[in-house]
């Protein structure tokens, strides 16, 4: 029997239209707008000024504190302008905008393609090179990867995990990945382990990809320590806490991180970065997006660099079709519906996913039954409905009680309960609400 | 029969009886609470809507704050207004000073004929989740949700979404200033204003802060912020800053010169008189104030 986590989940149907398409670079965009605020944390400080001219992979804006990320120019040319655009939700951010002219490196980047296995350099050192290339978790939670390696005092870690279960429908960025760089995905899970001083790291991979299975079995032997565990298909394995329980079988406590039970669980995707920013000092300056929806001409996986705007990437897959509802980034449960398709892709952005009226509206909402479905499938073993109906009436602290900050958002509820209750988006303005007035009580 | 039982039983019961006694006087008499009792007598004065609005938790908690504060120049019951608070006063033997009555004004006029959607939003009807998510369905990012937290919020019924204008419009004569949905409101688009002689009110009825030219293509009735307003305002209680006018309505004249140059409409007057060129009969003037009276926007 293969392994996963025990309690709730659901099973959408998969959709991987784009799986085993070759990754295609995407030409270099004209202009780029790369927002200064793309991780987890404080948004960075702009270094450059206008008309300054900027190298590939230059620093353009600088790490504001601990839980923050450098940002690179993802091309090279002139900055044209450091100013606030508006965004997929419609608010304003600030940005940094280039105007791409040739395609000049900045120094001391390898681009040689070869395989470089060896990594002769300290934990700190590695940490360090990884902070400075501006890492973030590219799983769509573009938390720091620095942060999560800097294991706190008083706590060790005993094993890193490998995020490669893409349990989000739809994307494929991830498996595509790992079909074509197998060796650099180990050798960037060494650099981690050694980053970590742990001697062992699993590699969580669900069984709808078993030609990466297969794959990273046969690679695993090459490299020591590594293990590669099958897990069966489940939504959403690829939350760290379930694929703690699923590979470990050991529980993250209520309002805990992973490292509390000795775990580090980075993104497969995270660890390809890893490789290039340790041994080729190659910043992150691109991504692999999935492009992709039952009517589009081409699903595909795109490397693309970070601030191509959306629309280019569409066209590079056919286009928008006609009947386009609703164009969402991100996997189409955790994923979020964008209001224009002039926005850049960021860091976090793994997919862009198209979908027709029939598959993108919601139907009515009705009342609550109680059928406890959203209860059974919720994977944190909370109580959704109940969450809903404290925050409905605006019971702050009813709310805490119902543990509203454990949900990991990952939508399982809406999309099961029969009466369309919208039981996410509710939840989210409690977490929001309710970390407001802990952090107030805090001061 | 056994006495003794009897007797023993009704001599322990009584001795533990009295020793309990004794017991509860003295703890009593340590940890006794003085209640000062004008608290009970100011709280019967007021409303008794436990609204907030005074800033103060409940009607009980505004008593408290009104007996404790040396004067009563920081605190108004806005439900109850200056009526309630000449009581307040009397009861306790203080003055309070009269406050110039105030009312909820909605800041925005974009109905759908003015401000074109440029998406559509199908989740959960809550203007609060929908600011989270997005800035909201039109062009506006500073404009009504029109999904009505504010009527949720309001204990007075005196807000309602109209439903060809997709905007609240508050009831003059149940609305009572407590302010919970201005803080209930995610786009900050209800303000508390001064409720006017005869209820008459002036207003720029726009929050955006978009330039000019980007703020008309959203909203048709937009302030675009061209100063004309400013210029012609004679009593200098118009204010220009992020793209916005403002009127200041403790400046405000009520003169409608500002009304009259806006270009775009953005400038509400409510309950006026209509404007005449030429004289009219009065009762007729008077039949559409009272109409005015009911339909302000």
């Amino acid at each position: 029997m293969l392994k996963t986590f025990p309690k709730g989940g659901v099973h959408p149907k998969e959709n991987k239209f784009s799986a085993g398409k070759k990754i295609e670079t995407l030409p270099l965009p004209k202009q780029v707008i790369v927002p200064v605020s793309q991780q987890i944390g404080a948004p960075s400080t702009p270094v450059v000024a206008v008309n300054d001219m900027v190298k590939t992979g230059q620093v353009i804006a600088k790490a504001e504190g601990f839980v923050s990320a450098n940002i690179h120019a993802p091309v090279s040319g002139k900055v044209t302008k450091i100013d606030f655009f508006t965004d997929s939700s419609g608010y304003k951010r600030k940005a940094i905008m280039i105007d791409t002219e040739g395609d000049e490196w900045a120094d001391g980047i390898n681009r040689d393609p070869s395989l470089q296995k060896d990594c002769s350099l300290s934990p700190e050192e590695i940490i360090k090179k990884i902070n400075e290339a501006g890492l973030v978790g590219l799983g769509g939670a573009t938390f720091p990867t620095h942060v999560k390696l800097s294991v706190p005092k008083g706590k060790t870690a005993e094993y890193l995990l490998i995020n490669a279960v893409e349990c989000e429908p739809y994307l494929t960025s991830d498996h595509q990945l790992m079909m074509e760089k197998a060796d650099e995905i180990m050798v960037g899970t060494s650099i981690l382990m050694k980053a970590l001083s742990v001697s062992k790291a699993m590699i969580g991979i669900e069984n709808n990809k078993p030609d990466a299975i297969e794959l990273f079995t046969r690679k695993a032997k090459e490299y020591k320590g590594i293990e590669v565990y099958a897990l069966r298909v489940q939504y959403p394995q690829g939350g760290e806490k379930q694929l703690i329980k699923a590979i470990l079988n050991r529980e993250v406590p209520s309002g805990g991180l992973p490292i509390d039970v000795g775990c580090v669980v980075q993104n497969v995707g995270t660890a390809f970065a890893v490789y290039e920013a340790v041994q080729k000092n190659k910043p992150l300056i691109e991504r692999v997006v999935t492009v992709t929806g039952k009517s589009v001409k081409s699903p595909s996986n795109f490397l693309a660099r970070i601030g191509t705007p959306v629309s280019q990437l569409i066209e590079a897959a056919g286009g928008v079709p006609e009947d386009t509802a609703k164009i969402v980034n991100g996997g189409p449960m955790m994923g979020k519906a964008i209001n224009t398709t002039d926005v850049p892709v960021t860091k976090g952005t793994s997919g862009i996913l198209i979908f027709r009226d029939s598959e993108a509206s919601r139907k009515e909402m009705q009342n609550c039954i109680r059928c406890a479905k959203c209860v059974s499938v919720c994977p944190m073993g909370l109580t959704p409905f109940m969450q809903m109906a404290v925050v409905e009436r605006a019971l702050w602290d009813e709310a805490e009680k119902y543990h509203i900050l454990d949900c990991i958002e990952c939508g399982s509820c809406s999309y099961t309960c029969p009466a369309s209750r919208p039981l996410l988006d509710y939840i989210r303005l409690g977490k929001q609400t309710v970390n407001k007035i802990i952090r107030a009580r805090k001061a | 029969m056994d006495y003794n039982t009897i007797i023993i039983t009704v001599v322990s019961l009584v001795a533990l009886g009295i020793v309990l006694a004794v017991i509860l006087y003295v703890v009593a008499q340590k940890f006794k609470v003085f209640e000062d009792p004008r608290i009970d007598e100011v709280e019967a004065v007021l409303p008794g809507a436990n609204c907030g609005g005074c800033g103060l938790p409940g009607c009980r908690g505004f008593a408290e704050a009104c007996v404790k504060a040396e004067t009563l120049d920081n605190l108004f019951c806005p439900v109850g207004g200056n009526d309630c608070m000449a009581k307040v006063a009397k009861a306790l033997g203080r003055e309070a000073a009269a406050k110039e009555p105030m009312i909820a004004v909605i800041r925005c006029s974009g109905s759908p004929d003015k401000r074109k959607n440029t998406s559509h939003y199908d989740s959960a009807a809550s203007c609060a989740i929908s600011a989270m998510l997005f800035s909201g369905d039109t062009g506006c990012p500073n404009g009504c949700l029109g999904l009505g937290d504010c009527v949720t919020v309001c204990k007075f019924d005196a807000i309602y979404i109209d439903p060809q204008t997709k905007l609240p419009v508050v009831s003059n004569e149940k609305c009572t200033a407590c302010g919970a949905c201005v803080k209930a409101c995610p786009k900050n688009i209800i303000e508390l204003r001064y409720k006017g002689k005869k209820d008459r009110r002036i207003f720029v009825s726009c929050v955006n802060t978009e330039k000019g030219g980007i703020a008309k293509k959203n909203c048709e009735v937009a302030c675009t912020a061209c100063t004309k307003c400013q210029k012609v305002c004679e009593y200098d209680a118009i204010k220009i800053e992020n793209n916005l006018a403002y009127i200041d309505f403790a400046k405000c004249k009520l003169c409608r010169k500002c009304v009259e140059v806006c270009p775009t409409n953005a400038i509400h007057e409510l309950n006026f008189p209509p404007r005449k060129p030429k004289p009219e009969p009065k009762d007729e003037a008077k039949a559409e104030n009272k109409e005015n009276k009911e339909t302000n926007v």
